[in-house]
């Protein structure tokens, strides 16, 4: 078979669910916290990264990002990757549209 | 040499193997018209496509045939101005979407893939045939549209023209190719899952051959790009319907936004095109040159490398549109190493038939016409990712050339070569080979006085999409439409004899051409309904041709 | 190569109720099927990237109106909305959890749990479109591109808002459209017709990529119906649970764009000040 990593499929600790949602509630608190800051231009990297931070805890444990196989995990980071290519190009136009030449 | 000798021996010992044809097939061993409807076998859904996109291909040939008969004469004598737009945007409308996307993919990549990898089937069979009956709808939409009153904003929907401005049928057309769009992407997501999870014992990645690394690199841009273009379509129709403006500058919207996220789809849907022709050539040169394949790693490596450097270079087609002048060189220099890998596709195909024992079968002829085309096509392509000659040919018959190099000389050739290599694989039976050849030699010869008098009309200054045009044009315009009739009756002369081949033809061996790999070794032709008898065990690389000959050759 | 290739004999299992046909071992199925729905999502990824990368652009472009236009937007409903949904992919987890140990009736229980958290979200939303819809935040036709007035009415209802609340009144009318239209300021002038625009542009993605959202959440609903009747039949098995595992990942997803949406639409202008 092509398949040849076996995955247990064990399920996972209930517990492991709890602290997770425990976390989830957490960062949306930090996040509504931090929104209301005045962080300049950090603002905007700031609330992304806490809510990169929940999609992590959301893949990782309540999508079984844990146990899946590593071509899951290139899924994963591919889509991150052309997700980024996308935006960083388009904006890289943007941005240096006002620079003199 | 006693090539041919050796070969029919070879291949008797191929046909022992296999074992004889009278037996039930995927074609007879069900002959009601619901069998066919509601089939899950891969095979007869690539049958189903084959004669879909078949009837799409005639009618964007036929519209071809309008324009360029329009383009005769300097005056528009034959059709409007806005039935030209309307021709036009329907040509490349029905050509790219309906028929150069699902062609090799949906229909050869559902024929072989399994076959190739040694799988009963694709990996979601249902999946397969619900992807074929969107494009079937998709189709019907599209063509409703048309029905209705056509398109003229040309197949790029560039806004605000067609999100404000243009009276036609744009959210009809755009609903048709949102549908079509989805079955491109559940159709490439089948084939990676196939891929991955269904391949039999002992085939390893670098065991595979080289159309599914093909159609592997073709399914990751179906399925990472097609979605954005769906996306953009939604909006452009949300624009549309509410008058809200998200790309139209009167309304505060950015148009140039519009094409970034149009060409983030459709530059790398461009190798959604072409990657599978790459693939088959490669599968074409190497058993018609009886030849391991040069290269096979560097070759799979860089199919993959066109599907990623494909979404790294889609803002060379907006270099004249305003973006800034920093991306447009760095966009340039990206641009440029599309070529690297596309060249070295190139070289090692010729180094493959170096020292080769070449036949000249009907698909080797097409294949070699592919090689000139897209070299031609690939080579053009760098006067146009250069800025500066960009602003000179830019929106004129120099990029219509170059891209009908791409696509017709390169993808629609591949795609002949295809279907002739494996048309005694599908049917059981042998086409003419005399009218095969002479079918692609025309078709080479047709698409040439087409296309290249184009280079030269746009390097001149003429101006695409414009239905009128001054006299000293002419000649070379003449030149381009009497070639298009000669091409014409290229594509038409299979619709004639492998047709009647199918019922009248010589009944065909398991493996006709001495191809090694499984579809070939392994199944009759035509397969029967579960491709293999047993399920077999790869224990060698594809094309080693060269220990297999010295095998027969001590036996 | 044929004379090369051996053939094994097929792998037993074939008579196993769950597995198809052209797979050999319910292992091989299980992986393909939860592959397919991870390669789904990266189209998914991919179908909504769209739309995040209009926003990226705009939010580049127009920044300064768009955090004002945020402004607008009510964070305790969205807040709550977070928490409904997020609650919503704790049950779906403990759903599939549920089916990984063969325990069906409480698998078809938490799907149908899920389904209750996800009405309560488009409810909560459809109170909250009503509201946008009463303050004309609605990006419809007639917000055309010389229309100011929409939004020096939002500015205005926004404004009656914070003084009914002041008040401690929580019930509060909104401006008379006359008001705001015999308001016609002519120094706002072009200015005020940009500002409208672009503050136009951060509520029409706001509504497509809310509603886009929706959307996947009513296909959502459909499905994990279906999956509940089946579970509820007993059609799932530690040994076969891959339609519960995928529509969960799916559920999650739905989750995960929320989890972004949330920022980048309600909390973008809190700092200013609510």
């Amino acid at each position: 078979m092509a398949t040849t990593e076996h995955s247990t499929h064990q399920p996972a600790a209930l517990s492991l669910y709890l602290l997770t949602f425990g976390m989830l509630m957490f960062l949306t608190l930090l996040t509504i916290f931090a929104g209301f800051q005045n962080f300049g231009m950090w603002s905007t990297p700031i609330a992304l990264g806490i809510a990169a931070v929940k999609a992590a805890l959301v893949v990782v444990i309540f999508m079984h990002g844990y146990s899946s196989s590593p071509l899951t995990w290139i899924i994963i980071l591919a889509s991150m990757f052309f997700l980024t290519i996308m935006l960083g190009l388009m904006l890289s136009d943007y941005m240096s549209r006002g620079w003199a030449m | 040499m006693a090539t041919v000798g050796l070969e029919s021996k070879t291949f008797e010992k191929f046909a022992d193997v296999v074992g004889h044809d009278d037996d039930l097939n995927y074609l007879n061993h069900d002959h009601s018209v619901l069998s066919w409807l509601f089939t899950l076998d891969h095979k007869r859904i690539g049958l189903l496509y084959l004669v879909t996109i078949t009837l799409m291909f005639l009618l964007g040939g036929a519209l071809a045939g309008a324009i360029r008969l329009e383009l005769l004469t300097p005056k528009g004598d034959f059709l409007t101005a806005d039935t030209y737009n309307k021709a036009f945007t329907a040509h490349g409308i029905i050509m790219l979407f309906f028929f150069l996307i699902p062609s090799i993919p949906a229909v050869l990549g559902n024929f072989l893939v399994p076959l190739m990898i040694g799988a009963k089937d694709v990996a979601f069979p249902r999946l397969n045939l619900f992807s074929y009956y969107l494009y079937f709808a998709g189709s019907v939409i599209a063509l409703t549209a048309l029905l209705l009153g056509g398109v003229d904003t040309g197949w790029t929907f560039y806004t605000p023209f067609s999100s404000t401005y243009s009276n036609s049928y744009v959210i009809v057309m755009a609903v048709g190719l949102f549908v079509v769009g989805f079955s491109s992407i559940l159709t490439g997501l089948n084939f990676i899952i196939t891929v991955h999870r269904m391949r039999c014992p002992g085939l390893t990645w670098f065991r595979l051959p080289l159309f599914i690394w093909g159609i592997y690199a073709t399914s990751v841009v179906q399925l990472l790009g097609t979605p954005v273009i769906a996306v953009t379509l939604g909006l452009l129709g949300v624009e549309r319907t509410l008058g809200v403006g998200i790309f139209d500058p009167r309304l505060g919207g950015d148009p140039i936004l519009f094409q970034h996220l149009f060409w983030f789809y459709s530059h790398p849907a461009v190798y959604i095109m072409i990657l599978p022709s790459l693939g088959v050539t490669s599968e074409v040169i190497a058993t018609f040159s009886r030849k391991n394949v040069f290269g096979y790693h560097i070759i799979a490596f860089s199919s993959i490398a066109i599907a990623v450097f494909g979404f790294i270079v889609w803002a060379h087609h907006m270099f004249t549109t305003g973006i800034s002048p920093y991306a447009a060189m760095v966009f340039s220099l990206l641009t440029f190493s599309v070529a690297i890998p596309s060249g070295i596709k190139v070289f090692s195909w010729l180094a493959t038939m170096y020292g080769g024992s070449i036949s000249f079968g009907t698909p080797m002829i097409y294949a070699f016409g592919f090689l000139g085309l897209f070299t031609i096509g690939g080579m053009t392509g760098l006067f146009l990712s250069t800025l500066g000659t960009d602003i000179h040919l830019h929106d004129t018959y120099f990029i219509v050339a170059h891209f009908h190099y791409i696509m017709v000389g390169g993808a629609i050739m591949g795609y002949m070569a295809a279907i002739h290599y494996w048309w005694p694989k599908m049917t059981g039976r042998l086409y003419s080979e005399f009218w095969g050849k002479l079918s692609a030699g025309i078709t080479f010869i047709g698409f040439n006085f087409t296309f290249f008098p184009q280079f030269i009309l746009g390097y001149l200054g003429m101006p695409r999409r414009y239905y009128e045009y001054p006299d000293e044009f002419q000649v070379l315009n003449v030149f381009s439409t009497a070639g298009a009739t000669i091409l014409a009756v290229g594509y038409l002369m299979p619709l004639v004899y492998m047709p009647y081949s199918f019922f009248f033809g010589e009944k065909a061996n398991s493996n006709p051409y001495g191809g090694s790999t499984l579809e070939w070794t392994n199944t009759t032709s035509p397969p029967s309904p579960h491709n293999f008898e047993k399920t077999p065990v790869v224990t060698e690389e594809p094309y080693h041709y060269h220990a297999k000959e010295a095998a027969v050759v001590s036996h | 190569m044929s004379a090369i290739k051996e053939t094994v004999q097929d792998h037993g299992q074939h008579h196993h109720k769950d597995l198809a046909h052209h797979f050999d071992t319910l292992e091989q199925q299980h992986d393909a099927n939860t592959l397919g729905m991870w390669a789904f999502l990266l189209t998914e990824v991919l179908f909504f990237g769209g739309l995040f990368a209009a926003y990226t652009i705009y939010r580049y472009k127009y920044s300064a109106m768009f955090e004002e236009a945020s402004n607008h937007l009510d964070i305790k409903l969205g807040a709550t909305n977070t928490v409904i949904l997020i609650l919503s992919s704790l049950t779906m987890a403990l759903a599939v959890r549920c089916s990984q140990t063969g325990n069906s009736l409480w698998t078809g229980r938490w799907l149908l749990i899920t389904i209750a958290f996800g009405l309560m979200f488009l409810g909560v939303k459809y109170f909250e479109w009503k509201h946008d819809y009463h303050i004309h935040l609605m990006p419809g036709k007639d917000w055309s591109g010389k229309d100011w007035w929409h939004w020096q009415y939002a500015k205005k209802a926004k404004d009656m808002e914070k003084e009914a609340h002041s008040k401690g009144s929580a019930e509060h009318s909104f401006p008379d459209r006359k008001d705001v239209l015999a308001d016609n300021d002519p120094s706002l002038g072009v200015r005020g017709i940009q500002e409208s625009q672009q503050a136009r542009l951060f509520f029409l993605l706001y509504f497509c990529m809310t509603s886009l959202h929706a959307l996947h959440m009513l296909v959502g609903f459909v499905l994990i119906g279906i999956i509940a009747y089946f579970a509820y039949q007993g059609a799932y098995s530690p040994d076969y649970y891959s339609p519960v595992e995928n529509i969960g990942l799916y559920w999650h997803f739905v989750d995960i764009v929320w989890i972004f949406l949330f920022p980048l639409l309600y909390l973008l202008g809190a700092h200013m000040g609510h």
